[in-house]
C-alpha cells in the first residue's frame, strides 16, 4: 500500500520515505505506543502465538530437566564431532543479537535517525538471543552447577582460568555483551517507563513502571547527563559488538583443524552476525507492525534499509564462502583441500549447496527495489537466510570436525531427537520472552520517536 | 516572607520554543536555581539553564581505567604469580592472549560507569520529588513543557516570579508544594 502511494507521489525526486507518517503530534505519539501496552486490547494472534510458543518454551525445560539427570550423552555429539548442535546454535543465537547492538549503537553515532522505531525492539531481541545462546555453553560443560568456575575468582582449589584460552575469552566477551546490552536497553527504557507510570491507570501497574523509572521526570538536567551517558554506552558498545564475535569466531581459528584455521574467521563472523541479525530483526518486525498496526513508525524506509543492509553484509559474508575455497586450494595444504572438496562432494554436501543457496544467491534478489518493497517476499527472503546462517556454523563445525587428519578418526555426526527438541525450544523461548515484552513494555521507543515529530508535523 | 511548605513556581507550556525563550529570559534575570521538564531532550534548555558540561566523561573514562588496568594486572597475577602453567612452552607472560579479557573488562567497568555515574550524578532512584504533587505534571513525559524556578533561588518573590513567568503567556502557572507529612 505505501510503496504504490511513494511510486505515485514524487516519482522525479528520490526523497528517502520519511521515518514517521505524516500528522503525529508529541501526544499522538505517546498516546499510540503507550497504548500498545496500557489500554489496546492484546490481539488475539498474540494469544495464539503465546500458546505456541509457550509450548516451546515447556520443550526447552523438559529437554533441560532430562539433560541434567541424563547428561550431555542424551545429545549426538561424541568423537570426533565433540562440538554439535550446542555450538552451532550458541553461534547462531549470537549472532542474531548482533543486528541489535548494531542499530541502536552504532547507527546511533552515525545519527541515522530511522534507527529510532527500531531500536528498542532489536535490543530486546538482542538480550533474548544472547540468554539463548549462554544456556548452550553452559550446559555442554556437563556440570553447569559448577559452571561458576569459569569465573575467575580466588578459590580454595588454588586454581585460575587460563587465560591463554579462547574459550575463556568467549567467557568474557559473552558476559559482558550480555550485561552491557542489558545496561543500554534499560537506560534506553527509563524515560518510556517514566511515561507509563504517568499514563497507567492501574495503581498497580503505576506503582510497577514506578519503581522501574527509579523517579525519572524529564528533568533538563537530568536530560543532559542522560544524554551524555547514552552516547557513551553507544561508543562502548560498537567495539565491544565487533569484539564479540571476533572472540567467538577465535573459538575455531585458534585452532588447527582444517577448515577453522583462518585469519579471514573475525571479520567473516562479524558480517555474517550482521546479516543473520537484520534477517531476524526483518523477520520479527514485518508481523509485528502488521498486528499491531505500526507501519507509520516502522515505514518502508525503515524496512528497505534493512534489506539493502541484508545485501551488504550477505555480499561480504558470500566472499568469505568465496575466500574459503580460495584459501583451501591456494594453502597447499592436503588437508585444507580435502576439507573443501569434503564439504562439496561428501556426506554433507547438500547442505552446502544448501547454505550457498540460502546465503550466497538468493539475496541477490534483494538489489531490486521491487523486491525490497514486497513485504511477502521479504519476510520469505529473511526466513531463508535465518536458516542459511544456521547451514553456514553446521558446515563450518561439523564438516571440519568429522573428517580432520586421519581417516581412522573420521565419523559422522547426526543430531538426536533431543537436540532438536533443545533447539526448537530455545526459538520457543526467544519468541516467549519477545512477546512478553511487546505486551508490558514499549516496543518502540517513545521519547526518542516525541523527539522525530517536527519531521511528521512538516511532512 | 515565603510561604515555607513552597518549593518553588512551575510554569507549564505547550511548544519548545516558548520554554526556551522563557529559559533564556529567566537566566537573564539572574535566575538560577531552575530546572526544565521536557518530553525528549532538548539541547538549547540545557543552554538557556546555564547548563555546563557533566563529570560523566570522567567517571566513564576512570571506570574504562580500572577495568583495563585491573583486568590485565588479575590476567598476571593468575598466569604468572599464582598460577603458573606451562601451555606449549609458552611464556607465561603472554601478553597478547590477554588482550581480549583486558579489553571487555574496559568496555564492562566503562559502561557501569557510565550507567551508575548518570543516575547517581542525577540523584536517582528518588522514589518522590515535590514536583510531582503538581496536578497535570503527569504532560511532562507527554507533550508539556515546563519551566520550575525555585524558591531557595535568591531572586525568589512570589508575586514577582508569578508575575515574570505569567508574562511569557505560559497554559498556566502553578505553586509547587513540599511534601506535608500527615499529623
Amino acid at each position: 500500500m505505501q510503496s504504490s502511494e511513494m511510486l505515485g507521489k514524487t516519482p522525479e525526486v528520490q526523497l528517502p520515505a520519511p521515518v514517521i507518517g505524516p500528522g503525529y503530534t508529541y501526544g499522538s505519539v505517546t498516546d499510540k505506543i503507550s497504548s500498545l501496552v496500557l489500554s489496546r486490547r492484546t490481539p488475539l494472534a498474540w494469544f495464539v502465538a503465546f500458546a505456541l510458543a509457550s509450548l516451546g518454551t515447556a520443550m526447552l525445560f523438559g529437554t533441560i530437566a532430562y539433560l541434567l539427570y541424563g547428561g550431555i550423552g542424551i545429545w549426538g555429539n561424541n568423537v570426533p564431532v565433540g562440538w554439535g548442535f550446542d555450538i552451532v546454535n550458541f553461534v547462531w543465537w549470537v549472532g542474531i543479537g548482533h543486528a541489535g547492538t548494531l542499530i541502536s549503537a552504532i547507527l546511533l553515532l552515525f545519527r541515522q535517525q530511522w534507527r529510532t522505531s527500531i531500536n528498542r525492539f532489536a535490543e530486546a531481541m538482542t538480550l533474548f538471543a544472547i540468554a539463548n545462546a549462554g544456556l548452550y555453553p553452559l550446559l555442554h560443560t556437563g556440570r553447569p552447577w559448577f559452571d561458576y568456575w569459569l569465573m575467575p575468582y580466588p578459590n580454595t582449589f588454588g586454581l585460575w582460568p587460563n587465560f591463554r584460552s579462547p574459550l575463556v575469552w568467549d567467557v568474557f566477551a559473552i558476559s559482558t555483551y550480555a550485561t552491557v546490552s542489558f545496561l543500554f536497553w534499560y537506560t534506553g527504557l527509563i524515560p518510556d517507563l517514566a511515561t507509563l507510570r504517568d499514563r497507567a491507570k492501574n495503581p498497580l501497574l503505576r506503582i510497577l513502571y514506578g519503581i522501574f523509572a527509579l523517579g525519572w521526570r524529564n528533568s533538563a538536567a537530568h536530560w543532559n547527563r542522560y544524554h551524555a551517558a547514552y552516547l557513551m554506552l553507544a561508543a562502548l558498545s560498537t567495539p565491544l559488538v565487533v569484539s564479540v564475535h571476533s572472540v567467538v569466531s577465535l573459538d575455531f581459528a585458534a585452532g588447527i583443524v582444517p577448515g577453522w584455521h583462518a585469519t579471514m574467521f573475525p571479520p567473516y563472523f562479524v558480517a555474517g552476525a550482521i546479516f543473520s541479525g537484520f534477517a531476524m530483526v526483518l523477520t520479527l518486525s514485518i508481523p509485528l507492525r502488521k498486528a499491531y498496526g505500526l507501519e507509520d513508525f516502522i515505514t518502508m524506509r525503515h524496512i528497505n534499509n534493512m534489506a539493502k543492509i541484508m545485501l551488504v553484509t550477505g555480499l561480504i559474508v558470500f566472499y568469505g564462502y568465496m575466500m574459503e575455497l580460495f584459501m583451501g586450494w591456494y594453502s597447499g595444504s592436503q588437508y585444507e583441500e580435502y576439507l573443501i572438496l569434503n564439504r562439496m562432494t561428501g556426506p554433507y554436501a547438500p547442505l552446502y549447496w544448501a547454505l550457498i543457496l540460502c546465503n550466497g544467491l538468493i539475496p541477490q534478489l534483494l538489489w531490486f527495489r521491487g523486491v525490497r518493497n514486497n513485504l511477502l517476499v521479504l519476510f520469505i527472503i529473511s526466513l531463508i537466510v535465518n536458516v542459511g546462517m544456521w547451514l553456514e556454523r553446521f558446515v563450518i563445525i561439523v564438516t571440519s570436525l568429522h573428517r580432520d587428519f586421519l581417516p581412522s578418526a573420521w565419523g559422522m555426526y547426526y543430531p538426536t531427537i533431543f537436540d532438536w527438541t533443545m533447539f526448537i525450544g530455545t526459538i520457543g523461548f526467544f519468541l516467549t520472552l519477545l512477546l512478553l515484552f511487546i505486551r508490558v513494555l514499549p516496543v518502540i521507543s517513545i521519547f526518542e520517536m516525541r523527539e522525530l515529530v517536527p519531521e511528521s508535523e512538516n511532512a | 516572607m515565603n510561604n515555607p511548605t513552597l518549593y518553588g513556581l512551575l510554569a507549564e507550556f505547550t511548544t519548545p520554543e516558548a520554554l526556551i525563550e522563557a529559559t533564556h529570559k529567566a537566566h537573564d534575570m539572574g535566575y538560577r536555581k531552575m530546572d526544565a521538564y521536557t518530553p525528549y531532550p532538548i539541547e538549547e534548555v540545557g543552554h538557556a539553564l546555564g547548563a555546563r558540561g557533566t563529570r560523566l566523561p570522567y567517571i566513564v573514562l576512570a571506570g574504562g581505567l580500572v577495568g583495563a588496568i585491573g583486568g590485565y594486572l588479575m590476567q598476571y597475577y593468575a598466569s604468572v604469580i599464582d598460577y603458573p602453567l606451562n601451555i606449549g612452552g609458552r611464556p607465561l607472560h603472554s601478553w597478547p592472549s590477554f588482550i581480549p579479557a583486558t579489553f571487555e573488562m574496559t568496555v564492562l567497568l566503562a559502561a557501569f560507569a557510565a550507567v551508575l555515574g548518570m543516575l547517581g550524578l542525577n540523584g536517582l532512584p528518588q522514589p518522590y520529588h515535590p514536583v510531582f504533587g503538581v496536578p497535570g505534571f503527569e504532560a511532562a513525559t507527554r507533550d508539556r513543557f515546563f519551566l520550575q524556578i525555585e524558591a531557595r533561588d535568591p531572586k525568589f518573590d512570589l508575586e514577582e516570579t508569578r508575575k515574570f513567568l505569567e508574562s511569557f503567556q505560559p497554559e498556566k502557572v502553578s505553586e509547587i508544594e513540599r511534601y506535608k507529612y500527615p499529623g
